[in-house]
């Protein structure tokens, strides 16, 4: 049971570490912010349910849903505030990027007003 | 094991102190001194202080972040980038 | 064999927020870097909990709790400067 959490907890590692490697190597702001939240998010879960498992005699249980819970809650709404500001910041996307529905949505908006 | 954390967080306390002298830029001094509190929250963790690593992180990473934001979008109306 | 595990854990852990520093460092906006410092700031829970693990402290996992609430504040408020919010 105790392998079987460190198990857990090294994939939850490796996938921290290619969080923070894509945050490192990605072009623009947008591809690191979806690297730097999603993998991470995923990767700190792995983590702390590994430990809880391997260790769970320590009656921790409970303490680690709550952190999961709240990491699982407020990761995303600072992830989603910040890109929607970088994007109304002007922000440029990288040059290999196909499409961008929110500048799209803006044109269509201003047309309407016109 | 603990001292191998210490030492490497140690270091990057250290240059992001230096950056946050060094820049221009008084955002990213901003943001190295968040980082500045939150690796010291982790080290004052692992030196046996619960209670010091939780003000830290409360104080040091939550509120000074925001009232030097504030701070500084009261003293400059809003320059992106710089 | 278990705890060689962890400790290697820990060790590619940290290497992680190393990385997440280095964007900060080079970052050009004030965008990249705070998508690093939310980066370091989940590591940095999930190298708590290992702390609390290592040293055999239930107590320890509330500093972790505390960093859960108050982390993304800093974000925010960074977010809300960039979009002329506050």
């Amino acid at each position: 049971m105790e392998l079987f959490g460190a198990i857990v907890t090294l994939a939850g590692s490796i996938l921290l570490f290619l969080g923070a490697l894509g945050i490192l190597r990605m072009p623009d702001v947008y591809n690191r912010m979806q690297a730097g939240t999603k993998a991470t998010t995923l990767g700190s879960i792995l983590f702390l349910a590994g430990i809880s498992i391997g260790h769970y005699e320590c009656g921790c249980f409970g303490k680690m849903v709550i952190i999961i819970l709240f990491v699982i809650f407020t990761n995303p709404i600072s992830s989603n505030t910040l890109a929607r500001a970088a994007h109304f910041a002007g922000i440029k996307l990288t040059s290999r990027s196909v499409k961008d529905d929110l500048a799209d949505d803006d044109l269509e908006k201003k047309g309407e007003e016109k | 094991m603990i001292s191998i954390i210490i030492t490497v967080l140690g270091v990057v306390m250290i240059l992001a102190a230096f950056l946050a002298i060094r820049t221009k830029n008084l955002l990213a001094a901003i943001i190295s001194a968040g980082v500045i509190s939150l690796l010291a929250s982790v080290i004052y963790l692992m030196l046996a202080a619960p209670d010091v690593a939780m003000t830290e992180a409360a104080i040091g990473s939550g509120l000074t972040t925001i009232i030097f934001i504030f701070t500084l979008k009261k003293i400059r109306k809003g320059d992106l980038n710089d | 064999m278990a705890d060689l595990i962890y400790n290697i854990a820990a060790i590619i852990a940290l290497a992680g927020i190393v990385l997440s520093f280095v964007r900060l460092i080079l970052g050009p906006t004030a965008a990249d870097r705070a998508v690093a410092l939310d980066g370091m700031t989940i590591i940095a829970i999930s190298l708590i909990v290992f702390i609390a693990y290592y040293s055999n402290r239930v107590i320890y996992l509330d500093v972790a709790i505390v960093y859960g609430l108050i982390s993304f504040v800093g974000i925010v408020a960074v977010a809300r400067y960039l979009e002329r919010g506050i």
